[in-house]
């Protein structure tokens, strides 16, 4: 039983991780009694599992995951929405709350979602045969009207939430503004001011440059400091 | 047959941010709208080629190459050489390119280079006669976009510029009719220096050097060439909305101030 | 065109028209991530070769009826600028171009682990921006990396390199001159960590014995060229133990 990478070590594809019983973990295969890595970024071990955490890829959509995608098709039953992910996804209109105000006869689509518009949805299912699908259901889902919008690589969400939401925490509060970041790589920023919504996107932009760097959270807070100096904010 | 383009990829909202913050007189990477983006020059690149130049504006990035072979002229101008430029939109370049011929856009680009060029006689083709009539140089001007952030037309102007500022062919005498190569090598004989400036409008402001974002949401452009004279010699607008004619001779009086910036920039990468 | 005696190949001193030993590599220069836009980039040069090669995907299929239920479609276009070679070519794609696309996708495509992917496309593209023959090679090297670059799962990284004979004597990485008048070419590309080989092509005439020496040439310099690969990639993705971070986000946990 070997290991051979060292936690947080950098590994490219092919290389060997582990020998013995270990368990194939995300980003690893086994291959005759060895553990490789399959894509590019750091190695870890979690108890018996190895796993490589990556540092760039596609979204691939997970059930419940949050995601903010834009409209860019209406048909008969439902809206779809392009998710940044190989796949186009499915909002149907079965999946969005219903309103009081809605005749049951009377199913105009594009009053509810045109192209264009950015929402905030759910995967409710996604497996190898079929696209996603999404739903607004949920709390705070919807249409989204206004806010800056920031687009990173999907595999730098983690940095900007952080261990148990410190990073994003800390950009909330410093830059005074309602963050939601979606797992597909898109986040929300909205404030009172543009101004703040504009530090806070260069403060994301920032954390997905310098990602694997030292004292990460220091040095975004400070930035986020001395701009906000330079702006009258209310 | 050329049909309306699909709808921008950008959510609406987003859209909204860029013509939100141009009405505010700021862009989205805090340019001023006049303003270009870091422009990068590099000449020689391709050894293989008679001459190339590379060119970075902002994350565009744009390579020309030039090569200089022998044809038959043009029956109504049998003393001159002949110019020729194509442009590749090679699909690695953008999410949006297809491999296949050139399509409209790229065909437009190509066009607007070669009239810059070309109506500013900056190749003194009656040089490129080896046997009129019968035989004469052909240079063949190759636009090659690499990655598209916006404001192909200017980079590729710039760095075909470049590519024929930097070409070297084999110096040649002609005796009856006959070539002779000497030992020597020689710059194509260039006499004029064409730079474009492309212009766009968003909301009623107008921008230069438009990135990629700008560009999905504006309503329409203007590029104009400008040469070493300052005199206007090629113009091409672009996309479905409209300039009044005050907005042109705007636009106008500004691309030739900008066009000799550009032009010392791209001429003292030779020197 | 093949066994010209005019032109001296090799030197009194055993040496090359470009000064190499028989069996030594052209300079290499790897760079990685280069282009903004696609998803991931590689850049090459190896001797006077220079090579860009780019990944887009997974992505969507385009149109949706090529797309296969299983596993991603792998698309691959090799292609030469008008100015790479010595005689200008047309950008139309010729027919080499379209056979070296089909080799190159075969050579990577087993390392992709497209199963992944069903329903989706994983684009290679490859561009000869300066020739001097092992073009196809230089590419495939470089496509490895855009792919690893780009985040595709992948089994091991795919190098290659070709071998050769000139003037009766094997040789390894054919410049254009060697090439043309040479006697023998043969690309190989090899999957390092399997030690299997997943592009072998040959044009010319070798001995049986010729023809294993030229091969153990091209599969050894595929495991150089297979290092610098790796240097390549933790060059541009170096990174710092963030322990500071760690510390910190555990003192707030705590408080």
């Amino acid at each position: 039983m070997t290991l051979h990478a060292e936690r947080k070590q950098l590994v490219a594809p092919g290389e060997l991780l582990a020998e013995g019983p270990y368990f194939a973990g995300e980003n690893t295969y086994r291959e005759g009694g060895k553990i490789f890595a399959s894509r590019i970024g750091m190695a870890d071990v979690i108890g018996n599992k190895l796993i490589v955490v990556p540092i760039k890829g596609a979204y691939i959509p997970r059930i419940d995951d949050l995601v903010l995608g834009r409209v860019t098709d209406i048909g008969m039953s439902g809206w779809q929405v392009d998710i940044c992910a190989p796949y186009p996804a499915m909002l149907p209109l079965s999946e969005t709350p219903m309103r009081r105000d809605r005749e049951e006869g009377r199913r105009d689509l594009s009053s509810i979602h045109g192209v264009g518009d950015l929402v905030l949805a759910q995967v409710i299912a996604f497996d190898r045969t079929r696209d996603p699908l999404l739903t607004t259901k949920g709390r705070g889902l919807g249409k989204i009207t206004s806010g800056r919008v920031a687009r990173i690589s999907p595999a730098k969400i983690p940095r900007i939430i952080g261990k148990n939401g410190s990073m994003i925490t800390m950009l909330k509060k410093e830059t005074g503004t309602d963050i939601i970041a979606g797992q597909n790589g898109v986040i929300l920023a909205t404030g009172k001011s543009p101004d703040q919504e504009t530090i806070a996107v260069e403060a994301i932009y920032m954390i997905e440059r310098e990602a694997h760097t030292r004292g990460l959270t220091d040095r975004v807070k400070a930035m986020i400091q001395e701009r906000m100096k330079g702006k009258a904010i209310a | 047959m050329s049909a309306t383009h699909q709808s921008s990829p950008v959510a609406k909202l987003e859209q909204k941010t860029v013509v939100d913050l141009i009405l505010k007189g700021k862009r989205l990477d805090e340019r001023g709208p006049l303003d270009y983006r870091p422009l990068t020059i590099m000449l020689g690149t391709v050894e293989k080629a008679n001459g190339s130049a590379y060119v970075y504006l902002g994350k565009t990035k744009v390579l020309a190459g030039i090569k200089v072979e022998i044809g038959t002229p043009f029956p109504d101008t049998p003393d001159e050489g002949i110019l020729t430029v194509n442009s590749e939109f090679v699909p690695l370049a953008s999410p949006t390119f297809e491999a296949g011929p050139p399509d409209e856009n790229s065909i437009e680009l190509a066009r607007v280079v070669d009239r810059g060029i070309r109506e500013s006689k900056a190749i003194d083709l009656k040089k490129l006669c080896i046997d009129p009539g019968k035989k004469v140089f052909m240079v063949f001007v190759d636009v090659y976009v690499l990655d598209h952030d916006g404001n192909l037309i200017d980079a590729a102007a710039m760095a075909a510029l470049g590519a024929l500022v930097d070409a070297k062919m084999r110096a040649f005498e002609v005796h009856n009719g006959e070539l002779k190569y000497k030992d020597e090598k020689i710059p194509l004989p260039m006499v004029n220096y064409p730079v474009p400036t492309t212009s766009v409008k968003i909301d009623g402001t107008i921008v230069l050097d438009p990135c990629l974002e700008e560009e999905q949401v504006m309503s329409c452009r203007l590029t104009v060439t400008t040469d070493k004279d300052d005199k206007v010699c090629a113009m091409q607008k672009g996309g479905l909305g409209v300039f009044t004619p005050d907005e042109v001779k705007q636009i106008v009086s500004t691309s030739i101030s900008k066009s000799r910036d550009l032009r010392e920039k791209i001429l003292l990468k030779v020197k | 065109m093949r066994n010209d005696p005019s032109v001296k190949l090799i030197d009194a001193k055993g040496l090359r028209v470009d000064g190499r030993r028989l069996d030594e590599l052209r300079p290499i220069k790897l760079e990685v991530g280069i282009l903004d836009k696609a998803d991931g980039s590689a850049y090459i040069e190896q001797g006077k070769n220079k090579i860009l090669a780019a990944v887009y995907g997974p992505r969507e299929a385009h149109p949706k009826h090529i797309a296969l239920a299983d596993r991603a479609v792998v698309r691959c276009r090799y292609h030469m600028a008008p100015f790479s070679v010595d005689e200008r070519k047309s950008p139309a794609p010729s027919r080499r171009e379209l056979e070296l696309s089909k080799v190159i996708r075969e050579s990577l495509e087993p390392a992709i682990m497209s199963e992944y992917f069903p329903r989706a496309t994983i684009d290679i593209f490859i561009e000869v921006l300066q020739a001097d023959a092992g073009t196809r090679c230089a590419g495939i090297t470089a496509a490895s990396l855009a792919l690893a670059d780009a985040g595709i799962p992948m089994r091991e990284l795919v190098a290659a390199c070709a071998a050769g004979k000139i003037e009766g004597k094997v040789i390894l990485d054919l410049s254009d001159i060697e090439d043309k008048k040479g006697e023998a070419d043969l690309p190989v590309a090899l999957m390092p960590k399997s030690n299997v080989i997943s592009l072998i092509q040959m044009d010319g005439s070798l001995s049986d014995e010729e023809f294993k020496q030229a091969l153990d040439l091209s599969t050894d310099a595929c495991r150089k060229i297979y290092e610098m690969q790796r240097e390549a990639l933790k060059l541009k993705y170096h990174l710092v133990r963030d322990e500071t971070e760690d510390k910190e986000e555990m003192a707030e946990v705590k408080a």
